[in-house]
Parts: structure tokens; C-alpha cells; sequence
């Protein structure tokens, strides 16, 4: 399905409110750019960008298939053609490394604007497709726009002051935090703050509540199944995670992990520092390793859940019809096939017709071996080997019980970005597959 | 005499406000500590506390979110019949014929909005290690609280009982059919067999406890409604409770030791 005559009419006015409010909020930043601190070179610039905004409202208020500014239908059919899950995992990741270790630079207000304003752009040029308008418009869909956007936002705050910090710290001086130690009293200081915000967030939600009705469909048929099924938004990362994993191992006990985890934490973070201010340098490994669970194995699969898995659970590019029709191929294997056949050439271990329970749970240990090995490796033997190699620091300061509990959080974390390295590398579907007691993992 | 100061000069306001309006720095302090309210807060706190760059405000506006559910739930309750003839009938009756229908956007937003700021909370507390000494235990009570906002979120997202609601909750609550031991599906229930009978089949496991039935329907409705309207929020607002408490009790919102 292409964009159309009739999409675009009913999309003109949003498009021409979206880009209004653009060319208003770059107004306000030169005015302020230019008042409060006296950058007239930025105000112009952004002057110039918020006249651009004003003609692209207008040109999309026309309504027009031949005015509508939109991006050139080669260029989505290359993204789409590019699309899928390996590039959207690795590309997610690779932003966020270049994110992380040019953060200095980022952080940078007028930076992070014009990346902001790079972000609404691109959204709003997108919009004038019809396929990515429809997912991006369903109404239980615009909040997780806004969590990218609000996501993106606080943690550019938390970013920015974080670099201050470190900055500070290097210099000998203590965080900004700190500086701010003088006591005001919490009437009216606080109070007012707290209403100014009450009332701001009451007036958010009355205006989201007029514009947007919430979603009513079909009456509830336990016969009629859609296509896609989906859970709700938050858990979408768990549905995602059931294309690399049985659902007792992504749907019960990851889940299950990430709540023990969460309250874990601060009973395993022995480092002192970065307690009650914005710091990174003081505090690395949990910084990455909290915002690789968060970020990356959270949010985006979120993300890549309701914006990208269509009918069938298929990938589907941003500009892409989903279709029902969509075939992908499902030719994984498990390890012990591929141990067995692919390897020894050899078929898979079976017990004998009518052995005894033992005998046949004797063969599925057999069968299972080159897994089981693995996984036992994996669990078994790398927490007391990196006991002794790269988290010896670690051991020694946290002890037996902790190390090894966080240690094994951490492998477990990891077990989703291997299972997707090694699905994607080896098509790869089980380590180990025991159907006998449903356990596959 | 202008009118205010009469009102102010009552006996009747008298007895509710036992102090002159907070203007000057004695009565500030005194209306935060003698007003039920406000008590929960200190009388004075460290600049740097009440920063929005450092605080975001998230976890007030958390709590401010779960009150407008809180009102907009238990007048949309005054409408709503969780039943299968009327469940659905109800909310259509609300979107298209009731006045104030716009009560369950607000409910609906405003619960997509408290998922998203419970985890724009956590995400603040955590990248300013506030979950460090002394305030882990509020920091276990927070997850809890995130646990249970989500599980808020959920319940209620079967109440439409449309196609969307009853689907979404099928795909959710099908996990629970894989626990390990206690789902149907799930591995090592296989041993669970007490003289050749399975103790957990799908009229016993843990999706069926989930559900009250073997599948969404009216039982599920029933349930996910109590549990939405009254067993949920009571646990949230004991734990609200004790995590303002402690907040308090911890030496007040964090800042460099």
C-alpha cells in the first residue's frame, strides 16, 4: 500500500499543526538563544530552520500527494529493504555505544537540539506514509512515541550532568550536587513546584484525552484471532523475546530474573561512589551494564515489538505493508542435531523400543550432551574462572555469595543477546531440547 | 472588612487551619508540619532536592497519576458492569452516549502515563545512585511498586472486553501456562504425578489460577476486575505508604553524602 490522495488529505491537518509546532518551539529557543544568552548566530539559525517549518505546515496542510513533504519512495523501500532484526539489534547498538563514548559531545545543548530537531523531521516526513502513519497512530501505540522521546530527553539531562560531574570530580571538585547544600524551606519552594506540576501534567492529560480517543474495537470473540496478536505495549519486549526463546524461559523466569535482579542491585553495587548525583566515571559498570538491560534489552525490544513485528510475528520494515502473507524462512537448528548429523554425520541418539525410563533418560543425556556441556560451561565453570581473571577486583570485595549472584544475573542477562547472535549466525533454535519434559532452551 | 479575612477570621475555618496563612517563615514551617497533607514532607530540604533537572518530578507525578486513577476508576466503577453482556455495551455506551465518557481516556492515558513515569522514575533514582546506602530497602519497595503498577496496567487493560483487551491478556497470561513445574506446558511439571494423575493439568496450573478458567472469559473478567478496582490498588497504596515513609526516614530525597 502506497501513500494516497485520501490518506494524505486526512493526515494534512496533523502534519500542518506538527511542523507549526516545530517552527514554534525553534522560535521560542532563538528568542531565548538570543535574549537570555546572547548566541545570535544560533538564534538565526534557528530562525531560518523554524521559516523552513513554516513552509513545509503549509505545503502540508495542501493536502496534496505531489506537495505533502515526504521522504522519496526509493529511499523507504531501501530502508525497507534493509530493515530486519539483526540490523535494527546491532544498529540500536552501535547508536548507543557512539551515544555513549562521544557523550561529551552530545550533551552539548545546541547538539542535542539539532539532533532533536533532526528526530521530528525525520517522524514527520515519515508520517506522510501511510503504512508507518498506521502503527505510529494506533492509539495505544502514541504513548511509547512519547516514551522515546521522553527517554531520549531525560537521558540527555541525566547525561549532561553527569559529564559536569566527572568533569568536576577529575578536577578535585565535588559534584555540582553538592554545591547546592544550602536548605530552603519546603513552603513554598517545593510546594509550588509540585502544584505547577500537577496542574501541568492534569492539563497534558485533558488535552491527550480530547485529541485522542482511547481504542474500542470489535466486541471480544475468543473464536476470531487477530493478526499479529500482542500482548500489552510494556510486556512486548518478553513477546519479542519468545523468538529466541521458550516462553518458561523468556515469559516466566527472565521476567521473573529482572524483578530478583532489580531488587538485588543495591545489595550488589558495592561501589560508595556516584550516591545521590549524576556521575558515569565513577561508576562504569553499573552505568553500562544498567543501561545495556535497560536501553537495549528493554526499551528496544519494546520498540522493535510494536512498531516492526507484524502478521505472523514477521519483521516488517517501518514503511512496509503488514501483510499476512508474508513468508520467512524457518530453517533452524538445534545444537544436537547439529552435533550429531551435522558434525559426526551421524543420527541422533535414541533408546531402543520398550528400554526402561532410566535407559531412556540415560539416551536424552546422551543426546543432549553437546548442550548440556555448553550450558554447563556457561553457568558452571565462567563465574569462578572470571572470579579469578577480570572480575578479581570484584570477587574479592563482594565475596563468595554476592559475586556469585551477580555473576549469574549477569550470564543469564546475556543469554538473550547470544541466543540472538547465535540464531542469526548459525540459525541456531535450541542449546539444549529435552521436548520430553517440555524443556527447551 | 474584605471577605477573606472574614472567612479567615471564622470559627469554622479556624478549626480546620490552626495557624495564619503561611507568609512568613514561622507559619511555613508551621502549616508543614500541622497539615495532614503536607506532613509527609519536611519542613526545610537542600536546594539541590528540589531541582527538577536533578528530581524530574516523576516520582510526585507518579503518585499524582495513581490519585487521577484513582478518581477517574472509582467514578468510571459508578458506570461500568463487569459482566459479558455489559462489559463491552458499558464502555460503548461511555465513548459514544454518556456525559464526562471522557472520564475513560483520562483513566486509559493516565495509566499508560504512570507505567511510563514509574520507569522514568526508576531510571532517575538509579542513575543518581540513590538506591545506594541507606535507601535499599525503598529501592526494593519501588520495584515492588513497579511490579504492581504493571500489573494495574494489566488487569485493567481486559475490562473493554474487546477484541483488543481479550486478546492481549490471552497472549499475556499464556506464559504462565510454560512455569517451570507449576504450568501445564511448562518443563518438569511431567513430575508432578501423584499415582499416575497429573496434579497440574490446565484446569489446575498456574494460568488457570491466573484466569479463574481455562481460557479468557467471564471468570477472567471477574477476577482481573477485583483485582484491579480493589486488591491492587489497596497493596500500591500500603506500599506508597511505606516508601514515602522511608524516603523520610532515610534522610529525604538524596544528594552527595
Amino acid at each position: 500500500m502506497h501513500s494516497n490522495g485520501f490518506f494524505l488529505k486526512d493526515v494534512a491537518g496533523f502534519l500542518g499543526g506538527y511542523y507549526t509546532f516545530m517552527a514554534l518551539m525553534n522560535g521560542v529557543a532563538a528568542l531565548l538563544l538570543w535574549r537570555r544568552k546572547g548566541q545570535v548566530g544560533w538564534a538565526l539559525t534557528w530562525v531560518a530552520f523554524a521559516a523552513a517549518m513554516m513552509v513545509l505546515a503549509s505545503l502540508a496542510l495542501s493536502g496534496s500527494a505531489e506537495l505533502v513533504p515526504a521522504l522519496p519512495q526509493s529511499a523507504r523501500t531501501i530502508v525497507n529493504s534493509l530493515s530486519g532484526p539483526v540490523l535494527y539489534t546491532l544498529g540500536t547498538t552501535a547508536l548507543l555505544t557512539i551515544l555513549f563514548v562521544f557523550r561529551s559531545f552530545f550533551v552539548k545543548p545546541m547538539v542535542a537540539w539539532t539532533i532533536l530537531n533532526a528526530m521530528l523531521l525525520l517522524m514527520g516526513l515519515s508520517m506522510a506514509d501511510e503504512n508507518f502513519a498506521a502503527i505510529v497512530m494506533k492509539p495505544d501505540n502514541v504513548p511509547i512515541v512519547g516514551l522515546v522521546f521522553l527517554l531520549a530527553f531525560f537521558t540527555w539531562v541525566a547525561t549532561k550532568q553527569a559529564v559536569v560531574n566527572d568533569d568536576r570530580i577529575a578536577r578535585g571538585l565535588p559534584p555540582v550536587e553538592k554545591e547546592n547544600d544550602e536548605k530552603v524551606l519546603v513552603w513554598p519552594d517545593l510546594v509550588y513546584t509540585e502544584l505547577i506540576c500537577m496542574v501541568a501534567v492534569s492539563a497534558f492529560l485533558l488535552l491527550w484525552a480530547i485529541c485522542l480517543p482511547a481504542p474500542l474495537e470489535e466486541p471480544a470473540s475468543s473464536v476470531k484471532t487477530p493478526n499479529p496478536s500482542k500482548a500489552p505495549w510494556y510486556f512486548l519486549g518478553l513477546q519479542e523475546m519468545l523468538v529466541y526463546f521458550d516462553p518458561w524461559y523468556a515469559g516466566v523466569v527472565l521476567p521473573s530474573l529482572v524483578i530478583f535482579g532489580l531488587m538485588a542491585m543495591p545489595y550488589l553495587d558495592f561501589n560508595k561512589k556516584g550516591n545521590g548525583y549524576y556521575s558515569i566515571a565513577e561508576r562504569k559498570f553499573s552505568y553500562l551494564t544498567w543501561q545495556f538491560g535497560f536501553l537495549e534489552l528493554w526499551i528496544t525490544l519494546i520498540i522493535l515489538g510494536t512498531f516492526l513485528r507484524g502478521p505472523n510475528w514477521n519483521f516488517f520494515g517501518p514503511f512496509e505493508f503488514w501483510t499476512p502473507y508474508k513468508v520467512e524462512v524457518l530453517n533452524n537448528v538445534d545444537l544436537p542435531q547439529m552435533f550429531w548429523v551435522g558434525l559426526l554425520d551421524r543420527p541422533l541418539p535414541r533408546a531402543p523400543q520398550g528400554a526402561s525410563g532410566l535407559v531412556q533418560a540415560g539416551y536424552v543425556l546422551l543426546r543432549e550432551a553437546p548442550g548440556l556441556l555448553v550450558m554447563g560451561v556457561y553457568l558452571l565453570v565462567l563465574p569462578p574462572l572470571l572470579a579469578v581473571t577480570i572480575f578479581r577486583g570484584f570477587f574479592a570485595k563482594m565475596g563468595f555469595i554476592r559475586y556469585m549472584v551477580m555473576a549469574n544475573l549477569m550470564l543469564l542477562m546475556l543469554s538473550l543477546p547470544l541466543k540472538m547472535v547465535l540464531r542469526w549466525t548459525l540459525n541456531l533454535k535450541y542449546i539444549v531440547s529435552i521436548p520430553e519434559f517440555s524443556l527447551n532452551f | 472588612m474584605a471577605i477573606g479575612e472574614t472567612i479567615r477570621n471564622s470559627q469554622i475555618w479556624k478549626s480546620i487551619f490552626r495557624h495564619p496563612m503561611p507568609l512568613d517563615r514561622r507559619n511555613r514551617i508551621v502549616v508543614m508540619l500541622t497539615n495532614f497533607f503536607l506532613h509527609l514532607h519536611p519542613v526545610s530540604i537542600k536546594k539541590q532536592g528540589i531541582a527538577l533537572s536533578f528530581t524530574w518530578c516523576m516520582g510526585g507525578v507518579t503518585f499524582f497519576l495513581f490519585l487521577v486513577e484513582t478518581v477517574t476508576g472509582v467514578l468510571l466503577m459508578f458506570y461500568y458492569r463487569p459482566t459479558l453482556e455489559w462489559a463491552y455495551n458499558d464502555i460503548l455506551a461511555l465513548r459514544d452516549v454518556t456525559s464526562l465518557g471522557i472520564l475513560r481516556e483520562l483513566h486509559r492515558w493516565g495509566a499508560h502515563a504512570m507505567v511510563i513515569t514509574t520507569w522514568l522514575h526508576m531510571y532517575r533514582v538509579f542513575l543518581t545512585g540513590s538506591y545506594k546506602p541507606p535507601r535499599e530497602f525503598n529501592w526494593v519497595i519501588g520495584v515492588i511498586l513497579l511490579l504492581l503498577t504493571l500489573l494495574l496496567s494489566f488487569t485493567g487493560y481486559l475490562l473493554p472486553w474487546d477484541q483488543l483487551a481479550i486478546w492481549a491478556i490471552t497472549v499475556g497470561s499464556n506464559m504462565a501456562r510454560a512455569t517451570p513445574f507449576l504450568g501445564y506446558e511448562g518443563p518438569g511439571q511431567q513430575l508432578l504425578t501423584v499415582g499416575g494423575i497429573d496434579m497440574i493439568t490446565d484446569a489446575s496450573d498456574a494460568r488457570f489460577g491466573l484466569l479463574g478458567a481455562r481460557f479468557v472469559g467471564e471468570e477472567t473478567l471477574n477476577r482481573f476486575y477485583v483485582l484491579h478496582c480493589i486488591a491492587i490498588p489497596l497493596a500500591v497504596a500500603l506500599l506508597l505508604a511505606i516508601h514515602f515513609w522511608r524516603v523520610r526516614k532515610d534522610g529525604g530525597i538524596s544528594g552527595p553524602l
